[in-house]
């Protein structure tokens, strides 16, 4: 973050363009990298939740998977919030 | 063939990013240093490469009757009478692309790495058939953008191919880099533009209005001895690719005014 996007934060104004243009383009690289269409990293998103919903209980608002780029390395995050380890497990820890 | 020969393609995807005007100022500073260079122009359907090097004049035969065996290399090479060591093969009828195959494009490059140093082609835009006909017959590769979010994202497309194909190395030229720009954070920097691309910089060149004035003339700024920002940029990438280690231009130091110097302070990094 620069002096001039923490100025603009102070002052409610818009981010500087470039900093917009950086955002947008990885973003938006990082989906053309991947070659995966919007509705495939949906459905993958989905699913993914589900089978870690089987395990533990999530934050489905909360959680967030998606692409992220870097160094023409593309890789699948995700942000999955734990709100409580069902039963089975605590009872194991607890023995 | 002449192992030692470089052939280099130049390519952006986006079109009008500035290929054709840095393959002609490359190949006029690189033939000033000495080296037998070829320049070839692979943009059959919009053919440009002749009348920045003011060639457009002395074309008899172009690749096609090369590839037709109607005529020798030598002779529809055109040599460039100022700078002798540059030589241009030009494209042929625009019909050509309705047969061109990656081979026909091989058997001219492999002719020409047998006369020349460097062999630079001027790819078309676009990653259809024309780009892949000359990716076939290249080893290595400039990429080359303007920081603009379309021209990155289309760089971004060709450098994933160039990397299928094996083309090695592939390196960037950042162009028509505007300083003030940049310094007031409107215009991608040089560092955003590596960043997101991930590769290696071979050089940027300074948005010069004297670029259009070359083109005018058919005389490319590396010709005479023109000191003009964008000249100083081509000949740096030129003196690059010979190996030279030469310091980039800062942009953030173009600007010499007050203001610029506010401009930089509001983009130091904080965290
Ligand atoms: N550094 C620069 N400063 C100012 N103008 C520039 C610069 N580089 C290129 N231009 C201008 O941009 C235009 C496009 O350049 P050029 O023809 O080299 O692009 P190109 O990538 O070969 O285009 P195409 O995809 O159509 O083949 C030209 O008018 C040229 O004069
Ligand atoms: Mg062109």
């Amino acid at each position: 973050m620069t002096l001039r996007d923490i100025l603009n934060k102070l002052l409610r104004r818009q981010q500087s363009s470039a900093t917009t243009a950086k955002e947008r383009l990885q973003l938006v690289l990082a989906h053309d990298r991947s070659d995966l269409s919007p509705e495939l990293l949906d459905q993958m998103r989905k699913e993914i939740l589900e089978v870690v919903a089987k395990y533990v209980e999530i934050d489905l608002e909360e959680g967030a998977v998606s692409l992220e780029t870097e160094d023409r390395m593309t890789a699948l995050v995700a942000n999955l919030p734990i709100k409580r380890v069902p039963s089975v497990n605590s009872t194991e820890k607890t023995k | 063939m002449a192992p030692k020969t470089r052939i280099i393609l130049i390519c952006s995807g986006k079109g009008g990013v500035g290929k054709t005007t840095l393959t002609a100022n490359l190949g006029i500073a690189l033939a000033k240093q000495g080296m037998k260079t070829a320049v070839l122009d692979a943009d059959f359907g919009l053919r440009n490469l002749d009348l920045l090097l003011g060639l457009e004049n002395r074309i008899v035969y172009t690749a096609q009757e090369v590839l037709e065996e109607a005529c020798r290399l030598e002779q529809a090479l055109v040599k460039h009478k100022q700078e002798p060591n540059l030589a241009l093969l030009p494209a042929g009828n625009p019909r050509m692309l309705e047969w061109l195959k990656p081979d026909d494009m091989k058997r001219i490059v492999n002719l020409l790495s047998a006369q020349f140093d460097y062999v630079l082609i001027d790819c078309p835009a676009g990653v259809e058939d024309g780009f892949k006909n000359a990716v076939s017959a290249t080893k290595e590769a400039i990429v080359i953008t303007t920081p603009e979010v379309s021209a990155v994202r289309d760089a971004d497309r060709v450098i994933g191919l160039l990397n299928t194909h094996g083309i090695e190395p592939v390196q960037l030229v950042l162009n028509r880099v505007r300083p003030r720009m940049i310094a007031s954070q409107e215009m991608l920097s040089v560092d955003d533009v590596t960043d997101i691309l991930a590769l290696p910089l071979l050089g940027l060149v300074l948005e010069d209005e004297q670029v259009i004035v070359s083109t005018n003339r058919g005389e490319p700024l590396t010709l005479n001895k023109s000191t003009s920002p964008a000249a100083r940029c081509y000949s740096n990438i030129a003196r690059r690719l010979e190996g030279e280690d030469i310091p980039l231009i800062d942009p953030a130091k173009e600007g010499k005014g007050l203001g610029d110097k506010f401009r930089r302070l509001m983009q130091t990094k904080i965290f």
